[in-house]
């Protein structure tokens, strides 16, 4: 594929750049990231989809990272994009017989329309304002989960998704599903990247850096914000969707504020504005209630324990934790 | 001899206070003019009235022929007005380099499909901003430094990188507010030097400044508020021995502004 190609580009580019051990530090938390889902693709058992839901979630906090990390907005809304996508996808697949990749495809279409109607004034909204829209979005977006039955049968749900797969082949085994889902995670981070370094990643970091210094250099600063919003709604659409085809089941509580919470807490801990971040925070979370496990009772203290090392030891991020080497404040 | 700026009995009031009251003035193409006043003069609201930070109350600002006035920020900048900030601002979270690249964001193209995609055009686009930021780091002497985070350089650099960054929009008319600000002498002295070459490339600029030593150096006019009014426009040489001139920095203006913070115009209720 074409991406995939200029992916490599990139890293051969950056590597050659500098030639010097920062960057491969710069790449060790993804390393990492990488080595976790490759053994547990070998180690099989009940953690591959573990993994697999922690890969769906890197995709959903890559996109809130656009927004948030590098263009510096905040939204606690996006679960409502992955709801609507979710749902599509469901409905589709279900109740209309449609195949999983049009229906996906419908799905995130009708969140980046619904992003665009919602995204267009209230990114014109100041600071707390658009915190509390993008809140209101979600829990509406709930509500109407929950009240309209006839189409998404409410708090039961529903089921008999048929699973992920192309041109008449379905992805049957937990291993073949974290196998695609890997790949999907790994462009989906490696498109991240690739805007990151562009003119519009350029821009949309300048809007984060300083709305004025943007302006006064002919960056349309609502147009940038916009269209993070709209980047950040696809991924969390597509996340949305693989989930419902993966599990076969949707409810609204697949899409409730733990979802938020969640991806915000994979987002600090990742290291948020870093282009590993999300997927390291992603899969760092899932697994880490499965490490506590023999903890028993005390597996929230454990888990609480270790965020809170994690925030004093590593404040901007585990992906971050490199620059302590490397003395290098940057993602 | 043209007037690429043309600014028209420009006002602007904030609440009581008249912050700049009916100024006129043209900069001439070409040549370095300089603003200079008492502390609260208004000269940094001038410059937010011309870049469109703010929008005046009354007056026309005419930019290259086209009426700018209470035009957006972005848009003037278009039109080829850029300005730096008084209180510097840089994008803290890129590097050197990238603060010069963003710079170049208005004679650039390419949105989401150029950057997942690099078409030929995109990477030879990528690879022009690359030089650019690269020969404009070199001609304000920060190459060295490319790679480091914007957050880190020493504040002389700042405001060097500041400037370079501004210059990456190609601008005809440059803007700086306070260039020279918490420089020390030799800093300042290669600031100078950066005003002088920037003009030389023919670049128009127009700059406030309290250091009296870099304005003499630079400026081929002077413009000077008080109160938010002109009171005096010339040469340096006429400015330098104006009585109003010295009667509002000698006459204890400068001293009693930094005790009171007091030295502005305020209008009676109407
Ligand atoms: N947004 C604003 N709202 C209210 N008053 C303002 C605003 N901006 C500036 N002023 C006032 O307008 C007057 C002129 O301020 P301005 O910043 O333009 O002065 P200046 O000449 O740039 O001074 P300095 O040399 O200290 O930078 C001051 O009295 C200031 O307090
Ligand atoms: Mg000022």
């Amino acid at each position: 594929m074409r991406l995939h190609a200029t992916i490599l580009q990139l890293k051969a580019m950056t590597a050659q750049q500098s030639g010097s051990r920062r960057r491969l530090l710069a790449w060790l938390p993804g390393v990492i990231g990488v080595a976790i889902v490759l053994y547990t693709f070998i180690g099989g058992g009940y953690l591959v989809s573990v993994v697999s839901f922690g890969l769906i979630y890197a995709l959903f906090v890559t996109g809130l990272n656009l927004f948030m990390g590098y263009t510096g907005q905040v939204s606690f809304g996006q679960n409502a994009f992955a709801a609507i996508s979710g749902y599509m996808s469901a409905v589709l697949t279900t109740t209309y017989g449609w195949g999983v990749a049009p229906a996906l495809a419908c799905g995130i279409a009708a969140t980046l329309v619904v992003a665009l109607v919602v995204g267009y004034p209230a990114l014109r909204l100041k600071g707390h304002y658009l915190a509390m829209a993008t809140l209101a979005i979600g829990l509406i977006a709930y509500e109407v989960a929950v009240q309209w039955q006839s189409v998404t049968q409410g708090y039961m749900g529903i089921s008999g998704i048929p699973p992920l797969g192309v041109f008449g082949y379905e992805i049957t085994s937990d291993r073949g599903n974290l196998a695609f889902l890997a790949l999907v995670a790994g462009l989906g981070v490696g498109a991240a990247a690739l805007i990151r370094h562009s003119r519009l990643g350029r821009a949309m970091t300048a809007v984060a850096g300083s709305e004025d210094a943007a302006r006064a250099l002919g960056i349309d600063v609502a147009r940038y914000k916009l269209l993070a919003f709209l980047i950040a709604a696809a991924y969390a659409g597509l996340a949305g969707s693989l989930f419902v085809h993966v599990v076969g089941f949707v409810s609204p509580e697949v899409y409730g504020l733990h979802m938020v919470n969640l991806a915000f807490t994979m987002l600090y801990v990742g290291g948020i504005g870093t282009i590993a971040g999300p997927l390291v925070g992603a899969i760092i979370i899932i697994l880490l209630p499965e490490t506590f496990r023999s903890f028993r009772d005390y597996q929230d203290m454990a888990y609480g324990a270790v965020l809170i090392l994690l925030l004093i030891y590593a404040p901007r991020g585990l992906a971050s934790l490199s620059d302590l080497w490397s003395g290098r404040a940057r993602g | 001899m043209t007037g690429l700026l043309l600014v028209n009995s420009l006002c602007k009031r904030f609440g009581g206070l008249v912050a700049v009251d009916s100024v006129s003035f043209e900069v001439i193409a070409g040549r370095v003019t300089a603003v200079i006043g008492p502390n609260g003069a208004g000269k940094t609201t001038l410059f937010n009235l011309i870049s469109g930070t703010i929008p005046p109350t009354s007056g026309q600002i005419l930019f290259a022929g086209q009426n700018i006035t209470g035009h957006a920020p972005e848009k003037v900048a278009a039109q080829g007005l850029v300005r730096t900030f008084q209180l510097v601002q840089l994008f803290q979270n890129l590097s050197v380099e990238e603060n010069v690249k963003v710079g170049c964001h208005l004679h650039t193209r390419g949105g989401v499909l150029a950057a997942l995609f690099r078409p030929r055009w995109a990477r030879e686009e990528e690879r022009a901003v690359e030089a650019n930021a690269r020969e404009l780091l070199e001609f304000v002497g920060l190459a060295d430094v490319a790679e480091a985070s914007a957050a880190t350089l020493p504040y002389g650099q700042q405001r060097l990188l500041e400037i370079a960054r501004a210059l990456a929009a190609r601008p005809k008319l440059l803007l700086l507010d306070e260039p020279a600000a918490g420089l020390n002498r030799e800093e300042t002295q290669q600031l100078s030097s950066v005003i002088r070459r920037i003009s030389e490339r023919g670049t128009t600029v127009l700059l406030i400044e309290h250091d009296m030593t870099l304005v003499m150096n630079t400026a081929d006019a002077i413009v000077v508020l008080d109160f938010g009014c002109k009171i005096a426009e010339g040469a340096p040489e006429d400015i330098r021995t104006n009585p109003a001139v010295i009667e509002a920095y000698l006459g204890g203006v400068e001293g009693i502004s930094s005790v009171t913070g007091d030295n502005r115009k305020v209008v009676a209720d109407e």
